[in-house]
């Protein structure tokens, strides 16, 4: 499936039809025509900017958020019915949970949390599955049969699930937790990989570099790896978003392992259901948290693909 | 046809095989093993080796697996650890529910979603489409869960339009023979029970279909678009067919094939939603009872459960073939 979505901009920016494609040659390679493109749309910027300031306050967590992350410096203020809400203490501008915690400091304290897990577990899978692909593609024969049927098996259970099941092997906890989603993530590149690496296969500067008498080994290593590697790496950050809400999935099952007043968003959600009805922004702002987050990954993987599509490439 | 539906049941049976290879493993492996994860875990050794010989945990791994498969061939699948029932019958009580809720969330997605997709290619450009590709990106970067809080809170509790959790209200006296609680109500002509354990479904039903709505509607619109300038659509045109006719015979028809596609994976995956959305709105379903599986480590409801799983989506991509073959005669003589 192609994927059509040009914004407005894609259109009107190259009245350079005079001038065909051979212009391109001059200097501009795959990515950095890529990455030209890129900053002319403005879907990818908008991306861009959500994950930057993701980024930027995963990062300068211990400096932004007034408390700890497992504090629980309104321990006090909380009654059984009553727990202070947005507003209501000038010291907890977003108020308290359950717990006594600052919720504030327990989303920015969530940004490093959902990030870690998510660039690790994305990280996982992407070794993987690379790994799996690579091999598959680049030897081929009966070693790509058995890869290709254990990644077919391993596609055969829903992601969820999957992650779930390795998560019981492997006790709750975060570590099983990035390696579950990092798992159920492996076939999708696996597969992406080979397939694209068969696609160049026939390709005539893989037969030229045959010809010139170069080795299986640099053919694949130097030749088809790279130009086969584009689809993986927009997957890749697709996959982040994904790797976001399912990791916030698993630690609202409870499989996140910790303190229940752990800082992470999943987690926050869990503790959220009794509270719903008194106090609903226990449950909405780190849903709207993981939301946006995934939003930007989505948006940037996404202007990626089309930046890298061929088919809208001469434009 | 039938000679296709075999050759395809046939694949079917390297997957399942390994697949029960890996689950086999998968039990062996789990912390403590199966015997722990049976007894808990202040479980005596005395009581572990107990179990290992009643079980036959302590044969040699090849022995056991046989053993395994065989009752697996013949559709024994265990015993759950948490109801001490056996898993099948398990799966057969719940089933039913989670069903209901799915037919409901495919109901609304497809529903809205193919119109949807189809009307923001037909506008390319315009506020609608513009409209429905914002809308479909929310809905594929919205948790479920996230989404099925905000639905239970809007509309259970700002404003208490339909119930918030459970199948049906306790307090209706209604017959169940089906286990399929709408259904049940038509069929015994019990229209209170029915209209309620609809009512029950609403909500769930939006939000486990809004991934799956989201999905559609970007297919649908991908697919129309590359469609509706193809050269036979100009032909149709050129030769002064009614637009009605191009619209729907040429243009609709042809853009189905991914659609449908999208349509059968989507089902699939509806399983891993489900969890999440019964979860959320207390809906006895397969999802609920594999979230308390999970917790338990009830590992033959599991085990079980993931073969099931991988049949189901074997027996709905061959559905899909199969409707290719209907939307596309070319598919046909092949």
């Amino acid at each position: 499936m192609s994927n059509i979505l040009p914004p407005a901009a894609g259109g009107e920016v190259t009245p350079a039809t005079a001038e065909p494609t051979l212009s391109e040659g001059s200097g501009t390679g795959l990515w950095k025509d890529a990455f030209r493109r890129l900053r002319r749309n403005p879907q990818a910027i908008a991306g861009a900017i959500i994950i930057g300031l993701f980024l930027l306050v995963a990062a300068l967590a211990p400096i932004l958020a007034p408390y700890g992350g497992n504090e629980l410096p309104g321990r006090t203020e909380i009654t059984p019915i009553n727990i202070p809400g947005p507003g209501e203490l000038p010291e907890y501008p977003l108020g308290l949970d359950r717990f006594g915690g600052d919720v504030l400091s327990k989303l920015i304290w969530g940004a490093q949390a959902s990030l870690m897990i998510g660039v690790i577990s994305t990280a996982i899978g992407l070794a993987g599955g690379m790994l799996l692909g690579l091999l598959a593609g680049g030897l081929g024969g009966w070693v790509d049969s058995v890869i290709m049927r254990f990644v077919d098996i391993l596609l055969s259970v829903p992601n969820l699930l999957l992650a779930v099941s390795i998560a019981a092997i492997l006790g709750q906890g975060q570590y099983a937790v990035m390696i579950a989603i990092g798992a159920s993530q492996l076939p999708i590149f696996a597969r992406l990989l080979r397939s694209s690496m068969l696609s160049q296969r026939g390709s005539d500067y893989i037969l030229a570099a045959q010809t010139l008498g170069l080795s299986r080994r640099t053919i694949t290593m130097s030749h088809l790896l790279p130009n086969s590697v584009g689809p993986v790496i927009v997957q890749a950050t697709l996959s982040l978003a994904t790797a976001v809400i399912d990791a916030a999935a698993l630690s609202f099952l409870g499989l996140g392992g910790g303190l229940p007043q752990t800082a992470e968003w999943g987690r926050m959600l869990t503790y959220a259901q009794a509270e719903l009805a008194s106090s609903p922004y226990l449950a909405f702002l780190p849903g709207a948290c993981i939301a946006i987050t995934a939003l930007g990954f989505t948006l940037l993987g996404e202007s990626l693909r089309e930046a890298l599509d061929p088919k809208t490439r001469q434009k | 046809m039938l000679r296709v539906i075999g050759k395809r049941l046939a694949l079917l049976i390297p997957t399942l095989f390994g697949l029960s290879v890996l689950l086999f493993l998968w039990v062996r492996s789990l912390p403590g093993g199966p015997a722990t994860a049976l007894l808990g875990e202040r479980a005596t050794p005395e009581a572990v080796a107990r179990v290992n010989e009643l079980y036959g945990f302590d044969q040699p791994l090849l022995l056991q697996y046989f053993t395994y498969m065989g009752k697996l061939l013949q559709g024994d699948f265990g015993t759950s650890i948490i109801t001490g029932r056996p898993v099948l019958q398990e799966f057969a009580t719940r089933f039913p529910a989670t069903i209901e809720l799915s037919v409901v969330a495919l109901i609304f997605a497809i529903g809205i979603g193919i119109p949807l997709g189809y009307l923001a290619a037909r506008h390319y450009g315009k506020v609608v489409d513009h409209g429905s590709v914002v809308l479909s990106l929310i809905g594929i970067t919205i948790p479920v869960f996230f989404l099925a809080f905000i639905l239970k809170y809007l509309f259970a509790i700002q404003w208490p339009i339909l119930p918030p959790d459970g199948r049906q209200n306790p307090r209706i006296n209604a017959t169940h023979f089906t286990d399929f609680y709408v259904l049940d109500g038509i069929l015994t002509g019990e229209y209170d029970a029915a209209w309620d354990a609809f009512q029950h479904l609403i909500l769930p039903g939006l939000a486990l279909g809004t991934i799956p709505l989201a999905i559609i509607v970007r297919i649908t619109r991908a697919s129309v678009l590359e469609v509706q300038n193809a050269d036979y659509v100009r032909t149709a045109r050129a030769k002064g067919l009614m637009e009605k006719t191009i619209r729907s015979r040429f243009i609709l028809r042809n853009a189905m094939l991914p659609v449908v596609t999208t349509i059968g994976l989507q089902t699939g995956l509806l399983i891993s939603g489900a969890v999440l959305t019964e979860t959320v709105f207390a809906f006895n379903g397969i999802g609920s009872f594999l979230r308390d599986a999970i917790f338990e480590l009830d590992y033959p409801v599991l085990q079980g459960f993931i073969i099931f799983i991988a049949i189901l989506y074997a027996l709905i991509n061959l559905i899909v073939d199969i409707s290719y073959t209907i939307i596309d005669p070319r598919v046909r003589v092949q």
